[in-house]
């Protein structure tokens, strides 16, 4: 009897998704972005067409749709940096004096940091980055004159792209950026270390001590930078 | 990390430019990257099927053969592609793993072909997507079972027994397998109408005879023919149990024999006859005698030895113990339920028969069976109401277990079938077989006649050679046309076996040639015998045909200065020999040499001295090969020893 009346229930529940479901169904299948020719992508870009080739292959092979959203996004950033779970890895990120090549156990959060690189990347703010989004950014990022690279991270600090960076984005980031290192690090993360960080940040971009960070107060404080100039550089082959 | 993220890993690298401002300290340097930037199209032909893939692709598993170094060992400079000479529509599936990173198992094809292919290319099954991987676990587990079972037919019971068991085995072995000698046959039988004359009897026993004279009621036929039917039980009761002390003695491991189902069910079949032997004919105790005899109903298990269905059907229950136990609490819990509301129910009924809730267990079970005996019935509307859902979900509960245990009895009883359909193929596949190498043999005999080697031909003292040609000029046609067709393996392959020969000074033979020498040679040549080239039935029937069987190897030993019958029983005990290591694997690939020439004579088994016989010859053509080193040099002993006055000398070797 038991048996009927769970075979009676079982019927009701079937009934509701199913409407759902063929709306799902329709959105999927609109969703399929093609991204300009490759002539174009090549015009406005600083890669070869070989170069883009490639990184469409890869992007493709990832993303079939021609589309990554956030979530897709996040999960792809957080194979990097591992999201739970215990996992070692040498680390060579040097967000704080103490912390030069140091074994450490990495219980990370990359999900809010990636979540701003998303917005980054996501020129046009709608929620997906496209394949001309992400070849235009990686051009910036790997092919680009030092002002256009800092411009790129002077936007991804500016979270509420209103032209000024203060505190409390400043801080968020910075946190967030602190998470990707998780929990279980050495030295401990004891106080509040993202917070003198950003104070340190402040001190140093700050010219004018207005609470804010403007674009050319950063741009003009990066190039005193002596560490951060030799830094770049060494970004440059990494495509 | 799966390989497609690999992809997106210089996209992460160079988003760390966004980190540059708030490092205090510089950068390390990134690790150089020497390998070449460009991609580069992969040509990969497999057997005529060319794939074209991008090098990156190939390079994302690099602890597979396609992703390391390995893969340039097929590489064929001429063509500039990787050629291998496997089965192309498998390499789809494979390239596909490199490509999408998921293996998928496809449904059509064979789970060890499939596997083997794996196993080439160095990918490991466990990475079978989620979607192929029960699919795959299932199949494999299959076959598995499948080939264990296939391999323990084969080698059990139906093979003959190695010459040297000892009586006990022997007789296990005969209750076992009942058919494999007659005297286990007949005591196959005998047990079996034993136990149903038992089984009769017993029931014959309380069937109402007519009474004896003077007497009014009827008597049970047991009690009038007491005599009788005590004395019937009594024989029954001495079978079975020097049935059971048989088998007992007769098992190889006696407690798990003991802890077996049927040694069980034997003993609780015997045992209230000799309770009842013991016990005195006391009032109060002969109560409990009487719930003895009812064991006496299990000797009809008895017949399950004798019976396959019964078997299956108890393996069925067994394995579905699971499905019976969930019927069994399901009902349990239904009859619960019912009982009480149906007691609540009537309570207030005058004259009610539901008198308590176990008194409506009876109830609840008889309709929810659907038997509906009428000795208790609801009155009230209530329980007229549940009364009918009782029996509406009874017939719910039952019905859900019972496809599961038909399916299971399906697939055993088809398991059955299969064994004993594959029992009974076996047979042909091995005349099958052994056709087939005998065909091997003849045709290297055949080259041998055709190249005039041999040493039948060079001395041939009884003519016995000409009449052989006689046999062969009548299909020289077939024989002419095998000349022509040998391949160079086979040219090869026969010279091999030739130097074997001249090595060993002795020669191959085949059956037809054996069984004339022995004929020519028992009619009045004190020769030495040989076994020849024939397969184990061959030599089996030759013995029988011109040299009579000797039950045991051990009657069969004798010295080396005797008769005619010594070599006869020294050739039996080389027969013997030869069946009895045939279990050996052969040692050369030469299939000539997998069943014949089975006078391996590995030392390993026994122990070997050599007898020598010196005996003019028609030459004897004694095939050992994989001879082990200790009787090798005897020839040279025997060439050192003795004047060669004949051309070949000839080696028994015998055991003692």
């Amino acid at each position: 009897m038991g048996a009927v009346v769970g075979t009676l229930t079982m019927q009701t529940k079937q009934r509701r998704p199913s409407r759902d479901k063929t709306e799902d169904e329709l959105e999927m299948t609109t969703v399929c972005h093609r991204p300009e020719g490759l002539d174009q992508l090549e015009a406005q870009t600083n890669f070869t067409k070989q170069e883009l080739q490639i990184l469409y292959r890869g992007f493709k092979n990832e993303c079939p749709s021609g589309v990554v959203n956030e979530e897709t996004f996040k999960h792809i950033y957080a194979q990097f940096f591992p999201h739970g779970g215990r996992f070692y890895f040498l680390c060579n990120f040097l967000l704080n004096d103490l912390f030069v090549n140091r074994l450490i156990a990495v219980v990370a959060d990359a999900s809010t940091y990636a979540h701003y690189l998303f917005n980054a990347f996501d020129t046009t703010n709608n929620g997906s980055i496209k394949f001309k989004d992400f070849v235009m950014g990686l051009s910036t990022l790997l092919r680009g004159t030092l002002r256009e690279k800092l411009e790129w991270t002077f936007h991804l600090y500016d979270i509420n792209r209103d032209g000024y960076i203060n505190r409390e984005e400043m801080t968020e980031i910075v946190r967030a950026i602190y998470d990707m290192m998780g929990k279980y690090t050495y030295p401990a993360i004891k106080g509040d270390v993202p917070q003198q960080h950003v104070d340190a940040f402040f001190q140093k971009m700050d010219k004018n001590k207005d609470g804010v960070v403007t674009l050319e107060e950063f741009v003009v404080a990066c190039q005193e930078d002596e560490t951060m100039m030799r830094s770049m550089q060494l970004f440059e082959n990494v495509m | 990390m799966a390989a497609g993220v690999a992809t997106w890993l210089p996209f992460a690298r160079a988003a760390a430019v966004g980190w540059l401002p708030l490092a205090k300290k510089t950068m390390p340097k990134p690790p150089v990257d020497n390998s070449s930037r460009s991609d580069e199209i992969l040509y990969v032909n497999v057997s005529g099927v060319r794939f074209q893939t991008w090098k990156n692709t190939l390079d994302r598993y690099p602890d597979t053969l396609l992703g390391s170094s390995e893969k340039e060992f097929f590489f064929n400079e001429e063509t500039q592609e990787y050629f291998f000479d496997r089965d192309p529509e498998m390499f789809r599936h494979i390239l596909n793993f490199y490509r999408t990173g998921k293996l998928h198992y496809p449904r059509y094809e064979c789970i060890q072909a499939f596997d083997e292919e794996l196993a080439f290319y160095g990918i490991v099954p466990e990475i079978i997507g989620d979607c192929c991987m029960e699919e795959y676990r299932d199949r494999k587990k299959e076959n598995q079972e499948r080939l264990a079972e296939d391999s323990e037919a084969n080698e059990g019971t139906d093979a003959p027994l190695p010459p040297d068991s000892t009586s006990r085995e022997r007789l296990w072995r005969a209750f076992e397998n009942p058919h494999t000698s007659t005297m286990a046959l007949v005591f196959y039988y005998v047990t079996g109408f034993f136990i149903a004359v038992s089984v009769i009897a017993n029931v014959v026993e309380t069937v109402p005879c007519r009474p004896p004279k003077g007497s009014v009621k009827d008597l049970p036929c047991g009690e009038k023919y007491q005599l009788a039917f005590f004395c019937m039980d009594t024989a029954c009761v001495l079978i079975f149990t020097f049935e059971y002390l048989m088998r007992l003695f007769a098992a190889p491991s006696r407690c798990k024999f003991m802890r077996s189902v049927m040694s069980v069910i034997d003993v609780v079949a015997i045992m209230p006859y000799y309770i009842g032997l013991v016990m005195p004919e006391n009032e109060d105790v002969s109560g409990a005698f009487v719930t003895l005899r009812v064991f006496r109903v299990f000797r009809i298990f008895k017949f399950s030895r004798h019976s396959q269905g019964l078997r299956i059907l108890g393996y069925t229950l067994k394995s579905c113990a699971s499905e019976l136990g969930f019927l069994l609490f399901s009902l349990t819990m239904a009859i619960i339920i019912f009982a009480t509301v149906m007691f609540y129910a009537e309570k207030g009924t005058k004259g009610s028969t539901f008198t308590s809730i176990p008194a409506s267990f009876w109830y609840t079970i008889v309709t929810m069976t659907t038997l509906g005996y009428g000795d208790m019935v609801p009155n009230t509307i209530a329980g007229k109401i549940f009364g009918s859902i009782c029996s509406l979900s009874g017939v719910l509960v039952i019905a859900l277990p019972v496809p599961v245990i038909v399916s299971n009895f399906s697939r055993i009883y088809h398991q059955n079938q299969r064994a004993d359909k594959m029992r009974a193929q076996q047979k042909v596949r091995l005349a099958r077989i052994r056709m087939a190498k005998k065909g091997t043999t003849n045709a290297f005999l055949q080259y041998k006649e055709d190249r005039g080697l041999g040493l039948l031909r060079e001395s041939d003292s009884s003519g016995f050679l000409r009449k052989r040609r006689k046999h062969s000029d009548r299909d020289s046609d077939s024989t002419a046309l095998c000349v022509k067709n040998r391949s160079a393996f086979e040219h090869q392959h026969h010279h091999l076996l030739h130097c074997l020969e001249k090595t060993t000074n002795h020669e191959f033979t085949d059956e037809g040639t054996y069984s004339e020498l022995c004929m020519t040679d028992s009619v009045g040549f004190r020769t030495s015998r040989s076994t020849s080239l024939s397969s184990q039935q061959g030599a089996q029937n030759n013995s029988t045909g011109c040299c009579p069987r000797r039950a045991r190897r051990r009657a069969a030993i004798r010295l080396a200065n005797s008769t005619v019958s010594v070599s006869r029983g020294s050739v039996q005990e080389l027969d013997t020999l030869h069946l009895k290591t045939t279990s050996i694997p052969a040692q050369t690939r030469s299939s000539l040499n997998a069943q014949g020439v089975n006078l391996k004579l590995n030392c390993g088994e026994q122990d070997f001295s050599a007898a020598i016989i010196s005996i003019p010859t028609p030459p004897a053509n004694t095939p050992d090969e994989s001879l082990p080193p200790s009787p090798v040099p005897i020839p040279g002993i025997l060439r050192n020893t003795r004047a060669t006055t004949f051309t070949h000398e000839t080696v028994k070797i015998s055991s003692l």
